[in-house]
């Protein structure tokens, strides 16, 4: 299995049923299969604050909603994050690719890649890094953190994870 | 017609829908005609009500889902119609309530007091179902008689808000007796 299908398998197999998203040229794999397979309820959102909604009123209705989202759109849902989901405890698992850190040849990515971890550590969200396929189980990790804790998680997907299989 | 009378229109004809209603004065109007522990009062997030009522509408599909939005609220966030249109559930209206105004924020206009058609924007957006309503007594029977769809209803009221108290909720207990409403039966 490459990362995507591993990454893939572990979104289906661990309790989400619903995937928010906007796309990332990093979770085009991902996105392809969750199109393909149709396993997983998938509903493409126009920005990311709209998908924090949408999830927020599914796991009202008792859906477990996972954000799937590039981390310049955690930016785009501070306000969703924190007087929605914090303040009616709602618990969203975000799953975001994080480009700006290392290596990162796109200006545009820095800044918003630099601050990622300080956003995520302001509104409280516990947060795990995937930088390679040896942590990949991180990812369960942080659903069943979320379902035990009964609260928001954050796991940053490193641009690494994809470089060591090209 | 004020947006306090279209929301008590609205409020007579409820039954056993679940109800997502959008931040502010609305809310506290919405709980002083008729509180009811399937009203879900959206305190916070700012323009995502239609964004909540879609998710909900996925996941109860054999509920009745009514959203009550505002212009000034779809304006911040039209790409919302795109999605609701697109995904198209069956049990979703989608009210907005269009005073032209940001009637929590002190009545400064929108812009669909000036060149902005929220009925237009709707079509675009490739809702199949879109009923305007500009007089009151029409509310309740058109409401009534919309059958399974994603509709989008435009009510045309003037600007202005009641004079009500805050809701005393605490947002947990909301959502406490939200989702009890719906999944204890
Ligand atoms: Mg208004």
């Amino acid at each position: 299995m490459n990362i995507d299908q591993k990454l893939y398998e572990i979104i289906k197999d661990f309790g989400i049923d619903l995937v928010l998203s906007v796309p990332c040229i990093l979770l085009k794999g991902i996105l392809d299969l969750i199109n393909e397979r149709k396993e997983l309820l998938h509903i493409p959102v126009t920005r990311e604050e709209e998908g924090v909604g949408i999830a927020a009123g599914a796991y009202l209705g008792g859906k477990r909603p996972a954000i799937l989202i590039q981390n310049s759109g955690l930016g785009n849902s501070i306000n969703a994050i924190t007087s929605l989901l914090e303040l009616y405890n709602i618990p969203i698992i975000f799953i975001m690719s994080h480009r700006g850190g290392k290596g990162e040849k796109i200006l545009a990515q820095i800044p918003m890649g630099k601050i990622t971890n300080k956003l995520l550590d302001l509104t409280g969200i516990k947060t795990w890094s995937i930088k390679s396929s040896k942590e990949i189980t991180k990812l369960k990790e942080a659903i069943i953190y979320s379902q035990e804790h009964n609260c928001s998680v954050g796991i940053l997907l490193q641009k690494s994870l994809w470089s060591e299989e090209i | 017609m004020k947006r306090f009378d279209a929301i008590n229109r609205i409020a007579e004809v409820l039954t056993e829908e679940l109800v997502i209603c959008n931040i502010g004065i609305p809310s506290k109007e919405l709980y002083h005609l008729r509180d009811r522990p399937q009203n879900f009062y959206m305190m916070g997030s700012m323009g995502l009500a239609s964004s909540i009522a879609l998710g909900l509408a996925i996941s109860q599909p054999r509920k009745k889902v009514w959203c009550i939005d505002g212009d000034g609220s779809i304006l911040m966030n039209l790409g919302s119609l795109s999605t609701i249109a697109n995904v198209n559930p069956s049990n979703l209206i989608l009210i907005v309530i269009d005073n032209e105004s940001y009637g929590s924020t002190g009545d400064q206009y929108t812009h669909t007091h000036n060149n902005t058609n929220l009925e237009i924007i709707a079509e675009g957006a490739g809702f199949k179902s879109i009923v305007k309503i500009t007089k009151g007594e029409k509310i309740k029977n058109i409401l009534r008689d919309l059958g399974k769809g994603c509709h989008f209803v435009l009510i045309k009221t003037k600007p202005g808000s009641a004079l009500v108290n805050n809701i005393p909720l605490k947002p947990i207990e909301i959502k406490n007796r939200f989702m009890q409403s719906f999944t204890k039966n």
